[in-house]
């Protein structure tokens, strides 16, 4: 019951948004922090204990794989949904200038927590395929937001790209169909897939998981088909970056992975990984690459995503424990790149710029976004305290065990470069006077998603949840049937 | 009967996938993807012809109205709008593009008979599909125009479903009208944002969307 | 009958009815444009008033000039000597006379650039040089389209291609010749300097392939000219007749009107396209031909498939 409330929630509500007249435009408005939280309530309802029975059983349901990154939606949902609340009213007189319509914005993000709830749920590749498929067709209106050129620009390449990548994941799908009548009944189905994988041909299944890499790797922002993202990401309004971001590109993580998990139980899971760490390794060469020199802040976290999809794809090609610290990897990722996002928004309001070159001193013109900046880099960066520390380097730890020590160099040199070219950008940022800018203090209330997203991060640096690492654990172990138990966390 | 029926449905689909490649000319290009569009729902019915349900059959209308009368309609539309009739200058060129397909049809063909699909394993609706999705991939990259780079998903993803048709003889409908109506949407979003292109820039050429960039090489 | 004098007929038959075949293709132009046109014998009127003028040779040019029309000829009658007509096979016919066959054509052509090149003008210099890049695009379809129909055949020579196809061999391999027809159909546009890629009615130099080579022949030697290319079109006629009617019923003169009037066909088909469509624009012509490669390449695929 509570699977099927998850997809009518926002889907209700975005049919409410888009034939709420104008003048009810603050009840629009006040609908996005209301629903996000419902539909947290309804995410964490299923941690509690099992879904009730519902006739859509063998479509949809929450097991723990899908539970975690639903979690991460609405988790992140809420406090973008808040920040947008303080988004739009901040540029509301120069949108209603531009005769630019909240309505699209605010059914737009419904719609987007509507399509990203049915990708975690979906319990069949093919619906799992029309559910990443609506998550494009959502967030593109969003991009468009601004409906400036570079803004139909970023949409076009999104667009396109996205859409061609993703009609490759629907051919993987439908040569998995193939694979599997041959070996019996047509299914779709994640479990009946995954039941009779071994019987089904090797080569049919090769071939498939190859289109779904590459067309969900696309959506997931994986090099060489990471071209639409950083257009994407500088282009939109700062809380749709941060969905993207955040929510979006684990959507894709989540259906390639359910690809992992089929072919972990056809027994060719050395193919499949092997797949994984090689894409994984060239998105952080790319994203090291392309952040040198990055002037325009926005595309820089862009490229920072590219890298932090390389590490999710790179662990969870190590299987078992890298698995889990690829799991682990994409929550902190999550938050600490909501917390960067929604801190960059703000910088971006009172500079009226995403410019290295114009934005400096933000020390100084605004502490509190300086130091959540400083504190979101250290924390993407994957320094100690915050949680992408113990992720990424376990991820490392699991390179070593496996004793690839060739990949596990080539992973610590992606992460120096990334770290270096960012230090240089963020101090620079940091430091220095600020250029002259208008009057007006920064808004501490804006800063409190940014502060509330940073602070899960600082709490997973701390250590792991039990009831986190066990959702891990079993989420891990439906990708990866040899994993047993973690070392360092109880089982 | 319905072999040599499904073969020359299936040799309209390759020569409307080269008159795509050959072609500059919006109007034809649209017409060949029209073609492609009342193919697709015609092969199922001669394809699985023996349980056709109420539900497939509804579903083969949709094909046809959404494929077949939608896109071309809308495609017709927005290139009324922005006043163009021709792709002057590709970025691969016709000639060069016409024998990329055919080097791309022998790959289809050898393609089948490597993969080791039982069904779909004769006739040449399979190499057909395969050729279909190469050329559409190609045209999106080798056009400039947003419209044509539109024909080009339209015909991966007609070559797409001509694979489906092919190699699975029953399938799920209800994923079909998902998915069906996942492009008829992705279509659509195309057209506004190629509606506003036109506009916008008074021209539609995708490839001159290039503000947005890395400072590579200046520093 | 005996083949071998269904062969000497069908021979005497093309080098008797091939003017009638360019004047079917006019009247039907003309028809389509709404005029009355020449009388279908105009073409046998024209050879006749040649034949019956005196010659002028240009002062630079050389014996190439005077060989020309001798050369050209010879060619045209050599190919048509290898292609059978209808049912009853070709006058000569060896395993590999298909190589022969082009390159009959191909000396024709040669000599034609060469008298072309040998009056010293600029206009039938550049000519030349069209004629013969548009004779090396067509030349891989042509081939292809031949590989596919000797694999068809199994057999090396024109007349097996043709003889080969039994009621049962037809049906199994139609789309295959049916593309195979059209590349050639596409090919003898090209080679017989037909509208799209020429016009032969053209009377401005600079858009002119064929005609402008012929710019300095007159009289009997313009006459044997324009009879070996009338000759040309009926010969590849011939060819794309017998693959796209592949009709082997059995009595020798209900093959041979189907035959004829597949001709009449192909001649109404050439003037159709010759009133549908306008001359291309020079670079677009290779396109046109690469358009008939693909063809034949398909009729390869469509062949090799059913051999499979």
């Amino acid at each position: 019951m509570v699977s099927i409330l998850l997809l009518a929630v926002p889907f209700v509500a975005a049919l409410v948004a888009l034939a709420l007249p104008e003048r009810l435009a603050h009840v629009r408005r006040g609908m996005l922090p209301a629903v996000a939280a419902l539909h947290l309530g309804l995410a964490v309802r299923l941690w509690l204990g099992p879904d009730s029975f519902h006739g859509l059983r063998p479509w949809l349901g929450a097991d723990a794989l899908g539970l975690l990154f639903l979690t991460l939606t609405s988790g992140l949902f809420l406090p973008a949904s808040f920040y947008a609340l303080g988004d739009m009213r901040r540029y509301a007189e120069q949108r209603a200038a531009a005769g630019i319509s909240e309505r699209t914005y605010v059914v737009g993000l419904f719609a987007f927590l509507l399509s990203m709830s049915a990708v975690c749920l979906a319990q069949d590749m093919g619906l799992l395929w029309v559910a990443v498929e609506a998550t494009t067709l959502a967030t593109a209106p969003l991009i468009y937001f601004r409906k400036s050129l570079g803004a139909l620009e970023a949409t076009w390449k999104y667009l396109l790209v996205c859409s061609v990548g993703i009609a490759l994941a629907l051919l993987g799908t439908f040569i998995l169909a193939a694979a599997a009548s041959e070996a019996g009944p047509v299914t779709l189905r994640v479990r009946g897939l995954a039941a009779i994988a071994l019987d089904m041909n090797g080569n049919l299944l090769k071939a498939a998981f190859i289109f779904l890499l590459v067309g969900y790797g696309a959506k997931m922002g994986l090099a060489p088909m990471h071209t639409w993202l950083p257009d994407a990401h500088s282009e939109s309004p700062s809380p749709v970056s941060a969905l993207l971001s955040g929510t979006l590109l684990n959507g894709a993580f989540l259906a390639i992975l359910r690809g992992a998990d089929i072919m972990q139980s056809a027994g060719l899971d050395e193919f499949s990984n092997g797949l994984l760490r090689l894409f994984g390794l060239f998105s952080m060469g790319v994203a090291g690459a392309f952040i040198l020199g990055q002037r325009d802040f926005k595309r820089l976290l862009a490229y920072s995503s590219v890298e932090h999809m390389g590490i999710l794809a790179f662990g969870a090609g190590l299987g078992g424990a890298g698995l889990f610290a690829a799991l682990l990897h994409a929550v902190n990722h999550t938050f600490a790149k909501g917390c960067l996002f929604f801190t960059a928004g703000n910088i971006m309001f009172r500079y009226h710029a995403k410019s290295t070159l114009t934005v400096t001193g933000v020390r100084r013109a605004m502490p509190l976004n300086g130091a959540l900046w400083l504190a979101g880099f250290v924390a993407i960066c994957g320094l100690p305290p915050f949680g992408l520390f113990f992720s990424e380097f376990t991820v490392l730890a699991e390179a070593f065990a496996e004793a690839r020590y060739g990949e596990a160099a080539l992973y610590l040199l992606f992460l120096a470069v990334v770290f270096i070219d960012m230090l240089g950008v963020f101090l620079g940022m940091l430091r220095g006077d600020p250029p002259p800018l208008d009057e007006g203090a920064e808004a501490p209330v804006m800063a409190l998603p940014a502060l509330l997203s940073l602070t899960v991060v600082l709490v997973l640096g701390l250590g792991v949840p039990e009831f986190l690492g066990d959702k891990l654990m079993e989420a891990a172990y439906i990708v990866d049937n040899g994993f047993t138990s973690m070392p360092g966390i109880k089982p | 009967m319905t072999h040599t029926a499904l073969e020359y449905l299936s040799v309209l689909l390759l020569l409307s996938n080269f008159a795509l490649l050959a072609s500059s000319r919006l109007g034809l290009c649209i017409n060949a993807v029209t073609v492609q569009g009342v193919v697709l729902a015609i092969i199922p019915l001669l394809h699985g012809g023996d349980h056709l349900g109420a539900a497939s059959i509804l579903l083969y209308a949709v094909t046809l109205a959404v494929k077949g009368y939608a896109f071309p309609h809308l495609l017709r539309a927005a290139i009324g709008r922005a006043n163009v009739r021709r792709e002057v200058e590709p970025l691969i060129g016709y000639n060069t593009s016409l024998l990329a397909g055919l080097a791309m049809l022998v790959f289809a063909f050898w393609l089948q008979s490597r993969l080791p699909l039982t069904q779909g394993g004769e006739g040449i609706l399979l190499p057909a599909a395969f050729f279909g999705i190469l050329a559409g991939f190609f045209i999106t990259i080798a056009r400039r125009k947003a419209l044509t780079q539109i024909l080009g998903y339209l015909a991966l993803e007609n070559g797409i479903f001509a694979f489906g048709a092919a190699s699975l003889s029953e399938h799920p409908w209800l994923l079909e009208m998902g998915i069906l109506l996942d492009v008829f949407v992705a279509v659509f979003i195309m057209g506004v944002a190629l509606f506003h292109i036109s506009q916008e820039f008074d021209h539609m050429d995708a490839d001159r969307l290039a503000s947005l960039r890395d400072p590579v090489g200046e520093s | 009958m005996s083949t071998r004098l269904l062969a000497l007929l069908t021979f005497l038959l093309a080098l008797g009815a091939c003017p009638l075949l360019l004047g079917i293709v006019n009247r039907t132009k003309a028809l389509a444009a709404g005029r009355n046109g020449p009388p279908l014998l105009q073409k046998y009127y024209d050879l006749r008033k040649l034949l019956g003028k005196g010659v002028v040779y240009s002062h630079t040019a050389t014996w190439l000039v005077r060989a020309c029309p001798v050369v050209v000829l010879a060619g045209s009658l050599a190919a048509a000597a290898m292609t059978p007509f209808g049912r009853g096979g070709a006058v000569f016919s060896f395993q590999g006379d298909f190589l022969v066959w082009a390159g009959a054509f191909t000396m024709a052509r040669l000599f034609m650039v060469l008298a072309a090149l040998d009056v010293g003008s600029s206009f039938e210099g550049m000519g030349g040089s069209r004629e013969v890049w548009y004779a090396a695009l067509a030349e891989p379809a042509l081939f292809l389209s031949m590989a596919a129909l000797a694999a068809i055949a199994r057999d090396y020579s024109l007349t097996g291609f043709f003889l080969s196809l039994t009621p049962e061999v037809t049906s199994r391999h139609l789309m295959a010749l049916l593309f195979a027809a059209s590349a050639l159909f596409f090919v003898s546009l090209a080679e017989n300097s037909r509208i799209p890629v020429d016009d032969p009615t053209t009377h401005l130099e600079l858009t002119m392939i064929h005609e402008v080579m012929i710019l300095d022949h007159s009289g009997p030697d313009l006459a044997l000219i324009e009879y070996a290319s009338m000759l040309k079109i009926w010969v590849m006629g011939a060819l794309v007749v017998g693959a796209a009617v592949p009709v082997n019923i059995g009595s020798w003169w209900l093959d041979g009107a189907c035959f004829l009037v597949g001709m009449g066909v192909f001649a109404v088909l050439l003037g159709a396209v010759e009133s549908g469509m306008a001359r291309l624009r020079l670079t677009r012509v290779p396109q046109f031909l690469v358009g008939a490669l693909v063809l034949a390449a398909m009729s390869v695929v469509m062949m090799a498939r059913n051999f499979a």
